[in-house]
């Protein structure tokens, strides 16, 4: 059965194409709920032993060992342990749990109820953003199906719709949010596994992480370790937009590099070259042409300087301004940072000029000192990890493309690269002179 | 702060006096039920603010009201909580906001221009509304549809691969009274309708549009073509070895469901996903040129 030359695993993705993938029957047919069973008839402790052997590293960006969250509550006192799934998606580039749950959402809620008896939680909550709300439809449509066909015992799933703020994705924050308060992150420790939602023990994963569950759960660590790299465990779902042939869902063993991503993608669009691209979201440090071979696991990227992320590969061709780019992600970051900490506030406030003046064609000659200072002090200053993430592509764009953005202290961004060369519409715009 | 504490200083009159009386019933029966999915009450509070978006298309000042007599909340903390979150809108809202995804991908793939074109269209700017009170047109961040950029979304339905021209179109639609049905989702229900939704209300929609578009799909069908798959699970292989029969009738499940997967994708599929052919269009216009090319795109070779 097994194929050893299989570029591309479906697993998570496997059942995508099935008609009504998303319906209780569906998954059943696929086996569905088969490893829950299977897990209520193995010790709790077992269960955390399984994730900690398989591996598995937290698919919502930060890469921790699940198992050794997992590990990290403390000994059960009687009182209440949650589980928080972390399903809010908001990382610019990052596409993936959201068609997860809207093709599959029984997947996850099978993972929750897994995680939840291995934790020793009777009431989870799945904490979605709020802007996707067909999604939402299918998960309370899905743990509805499950709690009636009697799946769930006495679990409680809650499923949560956000508001609208990227920063409620950071773990704390979402905590703050889900119990009705403005969602500005805490601070750690203590961490979430000794005081988290209601100052209770909880766990908060990711929903590609949770869903992840399942399937290891009937084919083992071993078999979970068995894909990726020797740290870099398992299958996970690549995510390929822009100037790409065919953006879309890869799903592949860690370690599969852009260039085999990019063949199977057919390419850079026709005409064009890559550029630049980001491995893991617009929080992840910009990467070149040059790292087309680097593994796309958490070492390989790291070592290449930037992060794996959320594996969010935004693909940008050679008609694209960096400067332009960073200054949008800039104006992302400064619209949601959320006010508590100076560096951040104010610093994407000053990043956020000084961009806009470099976009025009009219920065100064102090500008690029300017953007490196407050970047540096932005950097490892902020109270959580979104004011580091604004200084990031600040200080990989001046890395690899400095002298765009010297070229904004005299020429507009559009005047360089002209806007209507890069887009999706314009198929004959080529020539039209700028 | 010495503020009404929720259980004990009971309120004078019940929450949403200042709602007609049939909507403050309504309205206190549907936060009872939202309230009772939680086990500390003021986590209700984002879907209670939605609930009343559900009635008044904004956070309202007496929503403001309602939601804090029902938590035992002052007025500034349902206020203050109310303000950080980008969905709940302080002015009452059109029937449909159209959100153009103007983060750094979607803009250069053409969400700038897209913005642009309806905003010059209809004359409105960031978060403004058209006089007949049906459009409300919105930038939005990142919306975890990278994958079909250009995006829009209208009352937070995706619209996938989208150009000038169809958006253009799409509001006029809208402002039409036409119903319009989402590339990966159902017939777009108003604003308030679909705030009841988010408050955790089903509305017996979920069955309607596919399961994924084709940028979701992109990768299993390549994997399909070439009979690529994850290893099958050690304990199926030696079930097979003691079992073939069984093992056969089974079919070898989620790792290995490719047989069944093939004929799915071939056949049903295409009924199972009506945007496949009109993405970025309207299903009831002629396929232009730019989707075409779309298609293409979306199609493994
Ligand atoms: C600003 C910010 C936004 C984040 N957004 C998300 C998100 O949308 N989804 C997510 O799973 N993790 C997000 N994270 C990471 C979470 O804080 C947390 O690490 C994660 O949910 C843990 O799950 P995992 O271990 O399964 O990856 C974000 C972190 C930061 C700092
Ligand atoms: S770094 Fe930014 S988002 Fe994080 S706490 Fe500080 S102000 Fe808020
Ligand atoms: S950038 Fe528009 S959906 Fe992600």
């Amino acid at each position: 059965m097994t194929n050893s030359h299989s570029t591309l695993t479906p697993v998570l993705t496997d059942i995508w194409d099935a008609p009504r993938s998303w319906t209780l029957a569906t998954y059943r047919d696929h086996r569905g709920y088969e490893a829950l069973a299977k897990a209520r008839d193995t010790a709790q402790a077992d269960l955390v032993e399984l994730v900690k052997g398989s591996g598995l590293r937290g698919r919502g960006g930060a890469g921790f060992p699940t198992g050794l969250k997992w590990s990290f509550l403390p000994a059960p006192d009687g009182g209440p342990r949650y589980l928080v799934v972390n399903a809010d998606e908001s990382e610019p580039g990052t596409c993936k749990d959201v068609p997860l749950m809207m093709a599959n959402p029984h997947v996850l809620v099978e993972g929750v109820a897994i995680t939840s008896y291995a934790i020793g939680c009777d009431h989870a909550f799945i904490y979605l953003r709020g802007e996707v709300v067909h999604v939402y439809r299918r998960l309370l449509a899905a743990v509805r199906e499950a709690k009636e066909a009697g799946l769930l015992g006495d679990l409680e799933i809650t499923v949560h719709a956000g508001a609208g703020a990227y920063i409620c994705g950071e773990e704390t924050a979402l905590l703050d949010s889900l119990e009705g308060r403005r969602g500005q992150p805490r601070l750690k420790p203590p961490f979430p596994a000794v005081a988290g939602l209601y100052a209770r023990p909880t766990v908060v994963n990711n929903v590609e992480t949770i869903a992840s569950i399942p399937a290891m759960v009937l084919g083992g660590s071993e078999w979970f370790a068995g894909l990726g790299t020797p740290k870099s465990a398992g299958h996970g779902i690549f995510s390929l937009s822009g100037h790409v042939t065919r953006p879309g869902q890869y799903e592949a063993p860690l370690g599969i590099t852009l260039r085999q991503l990019l063949e199977l993608a057919g390419g850079v669009r026709a005409g064009h070259r890559l550029k630049f691209w980001t491995p893991g979201g617009s929080s992840t440090p910009l990467l070149t042409q040059e790292h087309l071979d680097v593994p796309l696991d958490y070492e390989g990227v790291a070592g290449a300087g930037s992060m794996l992320g959320t594996r969010a590969l935004q693909i940008f061709d050679e008609t694209v301004s960096v400067v332009r780019a960073v200054s949008r992600w800039i104006d992302f970051y400064k619209h949601e940072s959320c006010g508590k900490c100076t560096p951040c506030r104010e610093g994407t406030f000053w990043l956020q000029q000084i961009m806009h003046r470099l976009e025009e064609g009219r920065g100064t000659a102090d500008d690029l000192q300017s953007l490196s200072d407050i970047a540096g002090n932005i950097l490892g200053r902020s109270f959580c990890a979104l004011g580091d993430a604004a200084a990031t592509p600040i200080q990989s764009g001046l890395t690899y493309f400095r002298d765009e953005f010297e070229a904004g202290c005299h020429t507009p961004a559009r005047e360089l690269f002209p806007p209507h060369r890069s887009v999706l519409h314009a198929t004959d715009s080529e020539e039209v002179p700028a | 702060m010495t503020t009404e504490s929720p259980s004990h200083a009971a309120p004078t009159v019940a929450p949403g006096a200042s709602y007609p009386e049939d909507v403050a019933v309504r309205l206190r029966a549907d936060a009872a039920v939202v309230v009772a999915r939680y086990p500390d009450e003021r986590s209700a509070l984002l879907p209670l603010l939605h609930l009343i978006q559900s009635v008044d298309s904004f956070v309202s000042p007496r929503g403001v009201a309602f939601c804090a007599d029902v938590l035992g909340l002052s007025r500034a903390e349902v206020s203050a909580v109310a303000t950080f979150y980008s969905q709940y809108k302080r002015k009452p809202n059109g029937r449909y906001t159209v959100g153009v995804c103007t983060n750094t991908l979607c803009a250069v793939m053409g969400g700038d221009d897209v913005y642009d074109a309806v905003s010059a269209h209809l004359g409105l700017g960031n978060d403004e509304t058209t006089p007949d009170g049906v459009v409300t047109l919105e930038r939005l961040e990142c919306n975890a549809a990278c994958d079909y950029a250009p995006v829009v979304m209208v009352n937070w339905e995706f619209f996938d691969n989208v150009t000038p021209d169809s958006a253009v179109d799409l509001v006029d639609r809208l402002r039409d009274g036409q119903a319009v049905t989402a590339s990966r989702g159902p017939v777009v229900q108003d604003f308030r309708a679909v705030s009841r939704v988010l408050a955790g209300f089903e509305d017996g929609l979920v069955d309607d549009g596919p399961g994924a578009g084709d940028a979701t799909l992109v990768g299993l069908r390549i994997s399909r073509e070439h009979d690529w798959r994850a290893p099958a699970y050690p304990s199926d292989a030696t079930q097979d070895e003691a079992d073939t029969a069984d093992a056969v009738g089974h079919g070898d499940g989620r790792t290995g469901l490719h047989e069944v997967g093939e004929e799915q994708s071939s056949s049903d599929h295409a009924a199972a996903t009506p945007s496949e052919s009109t993405v970025g269009q309207r299903p009831d216009q002629p396929v232009d040129d730019d989707a075409k090319a779309d298609d293409t795109k979306g199609q493994a070779t």
